[in-house]
């Protein structure tokens, strides 16, 4: 009897089988997600767009002759399926688009430490976490933009200066659900502290042209248009619509312009999280997925990022986005990510009571 | 060449002690009776009193929960056994006539005779087509037929494969009374030129006298009497039998001999003996057309109400004893309302219950 | 002779079978909605607390107005759709009647994504108007595309099909009914229409809003686009922001009680009409006969939804797709192959299951199978992440079961079987899509009255043949319409299809998604436009078939 569960058994795990169940299912990759002995492989769990991680990728697949697979979705929803999936997931790498999330993850278990010299050396320490469960790959600034034709950059200066009566009825923001937002308040919650932040919370709300709607782009084309006169946007969005093959966008990119903030010597800096990836604890795909993550941090990658999607480099010697270049150097907040991650429940319940929708 | 799956005509269905019912409680309790070859049976009851969960349980779609149905001797439905609907060679007409929409008169009537060589097939929708009046409408779809037209397919699609016995649930009580008149009749000829053994279930009395030769009534789930209508209208064995068939009064009455009541009207002596002891309080059955209009009768009644009957009047008479009863005069015995009126009973078969 | 004879005992067997399956069925089906209240139970009420406190009335308030909203939208442009395509005659009908369908092929979220594209501020329209006039924004009135006003109309226009399609089946089947009695009673059409066929048609009509509702709370890219927050919106946004799964699911919870409640008025207003259509009645060819300016009226009533729920927004899809979006990679023939396979095997699977749950109630009207049928639909209104969290769960444990086993008995390692496949993935579709299939199922099989299966069985054909040669037939265009509505959601369906989808394995409403989401709407107009093309093939079959039925049943 023993004998014939397991024939029966090594059935099921057998190939035949499996194609027969592929079959059923159409396309035969599709069915098994996971193929644990698999060996020239790397499974990418990423919160990142696909059309904004899949060329990277695809290069490091030539490069290292590694085949990778991709799902894309939203991060929460990936760490569920990391939860759920346990030790048998076959995912290697978790990418999201925010500090917050990875340190989400770490939270949760689902990622393990990397022993990697090369990302140590080339990741500064406050872009990646302290044990090595994550790493910041591309840095992405959430500073003002604003119409010079209403306004002068000498009355800009901080974040805190947003929620000043002079901007009554002159600011644009996105809604409060945007991880973007949450994780600038989560860092302001860092340095003012609570109460001071629920105080700025509730004057930016009052300054509101209209309430919250609409993406980063869309709020840079309402300061275009004249609905308001300043708002709150990552820049690589001002960047793409500098290189929009439509004249329209090209027009937005001319006449709005980015203001970085909390410059003054002893101010903290401008606004920056980062996109990033770690480990799972599940991987078994260890050395590729290590690799991968190197390879994205090496110079090429790091150049792809700033010219792809106008990010900044996180790594030393690359060069910034060539659409914010005219624009200057800024010096970013230095703040520890995971921070974001800490706080960013708290930022969230304050902006509800603030009354950001 | 293939045979035509005929079955022989019906000798006897016998019911015997059936009870039908779900979970627990029985909606027909007890019910015998027997159908012989060639005859159209009918269940008579008001709504409600079982008879179509009966029908249903012949048919073959309930099963019992005591007692036996047999035909021609084989047991078909018992606790134990309950053949299935298709393999008891029974048809059914529904009340709602249930033709299939998708197709056409033709495949409807044809639907049972799938074992049927195609020619039979064919001529055998065609005879019945032309028995029901309905020759041409092969290639119509019953939604374009009216009420009577579908109810004449329903038959011969019920009938095509000369089932051993056919079933009619209320087959006529969709249809207005015109068409009913037209119709009762003429299926009764097709029934009886086919020579097809039928049980019919309605709640319409006129209905069964004109179709059936053994009326069986029901009440309650109970088969109160079977008989012939001339023997349920005027021998019923209940009360409830002699009060449902037919406009009847019961009239008080006390025996004052073996022939012989006493009652308002007088002693009424009937042709027979009527087995009660001396004395004993009866209702005497009087019918309208037992008591009539007499001017000479020493019995008076005054007149309450009246309707014109072409033939005769038909009067409501309230006795001296506060008694209403039913009275027949000839048409051009006409009085008005309130007028006092003479009364003289006939009867020749005394009908009493003991009171 | 064969044996004549079977014990009624095994008849009740089989329906008990029929039984079990549909109970298991729904069990099955259930899970997903039982991680959700399960949650219910053990979350902690903090966050809760914090929600009631700030927000909560804000989402309840604006879910009850879009769906009163939608609703009333629905209603205004389905019904008197449907009595005009029906019961009216007038040059073009027929094209009408099929036309008014379109709209279903086009997901709410693009319809969101075009109209704002056009309409917005920064739009052409609103670009032009003050590049004209020299006027700047705010001192020129202009509608707010993003506005709960603004999702309410999209919402609107690609949903009223439903109340549409059930309203007309309705009219057509009591035409000849209403007609006389009003004529006898001398009653103008107008009258006839309100006292007559509305009340009439209540239930069907009924049915078709409580899928506009369900859909409208469910919504959730077309609400996020516009920024307006409801249930659903909150409800990922707890999700999102707090990082918690639980007070999430406790929102969704109570999405589920506003479903209930649904269902329970729609089964209110249904319970008198079971077989309530014989599809028997005597033809009737009368139609009004609409002339001059009637006509007229009728084409603006009939014309408007379908220009603007159809022919705008597929015409600005293609113009972008054509003219201004970055040409589509080759691995689009791809997407849409995976879109349309995945859509077919989740309809198919869909309407097999509501088969058997409907015949199970069928023949079987015992509480537990009623319930079964009740919770099987309640899929429909939650949102497809929630659910997809719901999916995972059960075939994660179940996978986990698996591979414990594997490692006792065997030295086989096997990874995840369920979980990360395209099993996970419909699993999630038919509980989102059950209770669409469900509807159309049970309302065909509504019309089979029992008679016709005794009628059936009495002429001597065997249960099976009864099901092979009447219901088969009379049930097929149910079926049909059944699977073409599933077929055409799932083609749209997005957020379960991003959490639960395998690797490497992308639709076209993901590849829209991914690009509208990165703000790229144009660049989202080729894989848009497939999605409203591919659903558009299964939408003119539904309509051809219904229009087919309607001149069979009339």
């Amino acid at each position: 009897m023993p004998t014939k569960l397991r024939a029966i058994v090594e059935k099921i795990g057998s190939t035949s089988f499996r194609n027969s169940m592929s079959c059923l299912a159409l396309t035969s990759s599709l069915v098994f997600a996971a193929n644990v002995q698999a060996q020239g492989e790397v499974n990418v769990y990423s919160a990142r767009k696909e059309s904004l991680i899949a060329p990277a990728l695809d290069d490091f697949s030539k490069e290292h002759d590694v085949v990778v697979n991709l799902i894309t979705g939203s991060a929460d929803a990936l760490l569920s399926r990391l939860r759920a999936e346990g030790d048998a997931s076959p995912a290697d790498v978790f990418i999201t688009v925010d500090a917050g999330r990875l340190y989400r993850a770490k939270t949760a278990g689902v990622l393990k430490p990397i022993n990697s010299e090369v990302l140590n050396a080339n990741i500064p320490s406050h872009l990646r976490d302290v044990d090595g469960y994550w790493y910041g790959l591309s840095q992405r600034a959430r500073v003002i933009f604003y119409n010079p034709k209403k306004v002068s950059p000498a009355d800009l200066s901080t974040y805190e200066d947003l929620a000043d009566s002079k901007w009554k009825g002159r600011i644009c923001v996105r809604s409060s659900a945007n991880i973007y937002n949450q994780s600038l308040v989560a860092s302001m919650l860092e340095v003012d502290g609570r109460e001071k932040t629920q105080a700025w919370i509730k004057g930016l709300v009052s300054n509101l042209a209209r309430p919250p709607f609409g993406g980063d782009v869309d709020l840079l084309k309402a300061v275009n248009a004249g609905v308001c006169d300043l708002t709150l946007a990552n820049t690589y969005y001002y960047g793409r619509l500098g290189q929009s093959t439509d004249a329209s966008e090209r027009e937005v990119y001319q006449n709005v312009k980015p203001f970085w903030p909390n410059q003054a010597a002893d101010d903290r800096g401008a606004h920056v999280n980062v996109s990033g990836a770690g480990l799972t604890a599940a991987a078994t795909n260890v050395k590729n997925a290590t690799l991968l993550l190197e390879f994205l941090t090496n110079h090429e990658s790091q150049e792809w990022y700033a010219h792809v999607n106008n990010e900044y480099p996180v790594v030393e010697g690359a060069s910034a986005p060539e659409m914010l270049e005219p624009f200057g150097e800024f010096r970013a907040d230095t703040i520890s990510l995971s921070t974001l991650g800490v706080n960013n429940r708290t930022a969230v319940e304050l902006m509800d009571l603030g009354g950001w929708k | 060449m293939t045979s035509l799956p005929v079955h022989e005509k019906l000798k006897e269905m016998t019911l015997t002690n059936v009870t039908v019912g779900y979970d627990g409680g029985a909606i027909v309790k007890g019910a015998s009776f027997q159908l012989l070859e060639g005859q159209i049976g009918c269940l008579l009851g008001p709504s409600g009193c079982g008879k179509s969960t009966l029908l249903r349980a012949l048919a073959g779609f309930e099963s019992l929960m005591t007692g036996e149905i047999k035909i021609d001797g084989e047991i078909i439905s018992s606790p134990s056994i309950t053949t299935n609907p298709e393999e008891r060679h029974i048809g059914m007409v529904f009340q709602d006539i249930a033709l299939f929409p998708h197709l056409t008169i033709a495949q409807n009537i044809a639907f049972g005779l799938t074992t049927w060589p195609k020619k039979a097939a064919s001529e055998r929708v065609n005879y019945l087509l032309d028995l029901v009046g309905l020759s041409g409408f092969q290639a119509r779809y019953p939604h374009s037929l009216s009420g009577g037209q579908q109810q004449r397919v329903a038959l011969a699609r019920a009938m095509a494969p000369k089932p051993k016995l056919l079933l009619m649930d209320e087959p006529f009580s969709g249809l207005d009374a015109k068409l009913r008149e037209e119709l009762v009749p003429d299926i009764r000829e097709i029934l009886q030129h086919e020579k097809m053994s039928a049980l019919l279930v309605t709640h319409d009395q006129m209905e069964a006298f004109a179709m059936a030769d053994q009326v069986s009534v029901m009440d309650a789930g109970e088969i109160h009497q079977t008989g012939s209508s001339y023997e349920v209208y005027h021998q019923p064995e209940t009360r409830f039998v002699a009060s449902f068939i037919g406009h009847g009064d019961f009239l008080p009455a006390t025996v004052c001999g073996p022939d012989c009541v006493h009652s308002d009207l007088g002693n009424i002596h009937g042709d027979l003996d009527h087995g009660f002891a001396d004395n004993t309080d009866v209702d005497l059955l009087i019918r309208p057309d037992d008591i009539l209009h007499d001017d000479d009768s020493e019995f008076v009644g005054v007149i309450v109400s009246k309707w014109f009957r072409g033939s005769h009047f038909l009067y409501r008479v309230k006795l001296s004893s506060g008694k209403v009863v039913y009275c027949f005069a000839s048409s051009h015995h006409n009085h008005h309302i309130g007028q006092e009126i003479g009364l003289t009973v006939h009867l020749d078969h005394l009908v009493m219950f003991p009171r | 002779m064969v044996d004549s004879t079977s014990p009624s005992a095994a008849r009740r067997l089989k329906c008990n079978w029929l039984k079990i399956a549909a109970v298991s069925i729904a069990a099955i089906l259930a899970l997903p909605i039982l991680v959700v209240l399960v949650n219910v139970l053990i979350g902690n009420g903090n966050v809760w607390r914090h929600l009631y406190e700030t927000v909560l009335a804000d989402y309840i308030q604006n879910s009850l107005l879009l769906m009163l909203g939608v609703g009333i939208g629905a209603f205004a442009i389905g019904v008197p759709c449907a009595w005009l395509t029906s019961m009216c005659d007038f040059p073009g009908r027929k094209l009408l009647s099929w036309a008014l369908l379109l709209p279903m092929a086009m997901p709410a979220y693009i319809i969101a994504y075009t109209y704002t594209g056009i309409f917005d501020f920064a739009g052409p329209v609103q670009t032009f108007i003050r590049s004209v006039t020299g006027w700047s924004y705010g001192e020129y009135w202009f509608f707010e595309v993003r506005s709960l006003g603004g999702a309410i109309v999209m919402l609107t226009l690609v949903l009223y099909p439903y109340v549409y399609l059930m309203s007309r089946a309705a009219f057509l089947e009591q035409s000849e009914n209403t007609l006389e009695v009003s004529r006898t009673l001398g009653y103008s059409s107008r009258a006839a229409f309100f006292k007559l066929a509305l009340p009439l048609a209540r239930p069907a009509i009924v049915t078709g809003l409580t899928l506009v509702l369900m859909e409208t709370l469910a919504d959730y890219g077309t609400v996020q686009f516009f920024g307006v927050n409801t249930f659903t919106t909150g409800i990922l946004r707890t999700f999102y922001g707090f990082g918690d799964v639980m007070a999430a699911s406790q929102l969704a919870g109570i999405l589920l009680l506003f479903v209930i409640v649904l269902i329970l008025l729609e089964k209110h207003s249904r319970r008198r009409i079971r077989y309530h259509a014989s599809g028997l009645r005597k033809a009737s060819n009368r139609r009004i006969q609409l002339t001059g300016s009637r006509v007229f009226f009728t084409y603006l009533v009939c014309w408007l939804p379908i220009l603007f729920g159809f022919l705008i927004p597929t015409g600005i899809l293609l113009y972008w797709a054509l003219f201004k979006a970055e040409v589509p990679d080759s691995k689009f023939v791809q997407l849409a192959w995976n879109s349309l396979y995945l859509a077919a095997l989740a309809a198919m699977i869909a309407v097999g299951l509501a088969l058997v749950l409907s015949y199970a109630i069928r023949l079987n009207r015992g509480v537990s199978v009623r319930t079964s049928i009740g919770i099987a639909g309640m899929g429909y209104a939650l949102p497809g992440t929630i659910i997809a969290i719901g999916t995972i769960v059960p075939l994660a444990w179940l996978d986990h079961r698996i591979i414990d086993f594997m490692k006792q008995y065997t030295d086989q390692r096997v990874g995840l079987i369920f979980s990360g496949t395209l099993v996970a993935l419909l699993f999630a579709y038919t509980v989102r899509f059950m209770a669409v299939s469900l509807g159309a199922v049970q309302n065909g099989l509504g019309k089979i009255k029992p008679s016709m299966d005794m009628a059936g069985r009495s002429l001597g054909t065997t249960p099976a043949k009864v099901l092979v040669r009447i219901h088969v037939p009379l049930l097929k265009g149910s079926v049909l319409t059944a699977m073409l509505i599933v077929f055409v959601d799932v083609l749209k369906e997005l957020p379960a299809t991003l959490v639960l989808r395998p690797f490497n394995f992308n639709t076209l409403a993901v590849r829209a998604f991914e690009l509208a989401s990165d703000e790229r709407l144009v660049d989202a107009a080729p894989a848009s436009l497939m999605i409203v093309l591919v659903g558009l093939a299964p939408v003119i079959l539904l309509s051809r078939s219904i229009s087919s039925r309607a001149e069979f049943s009339k």
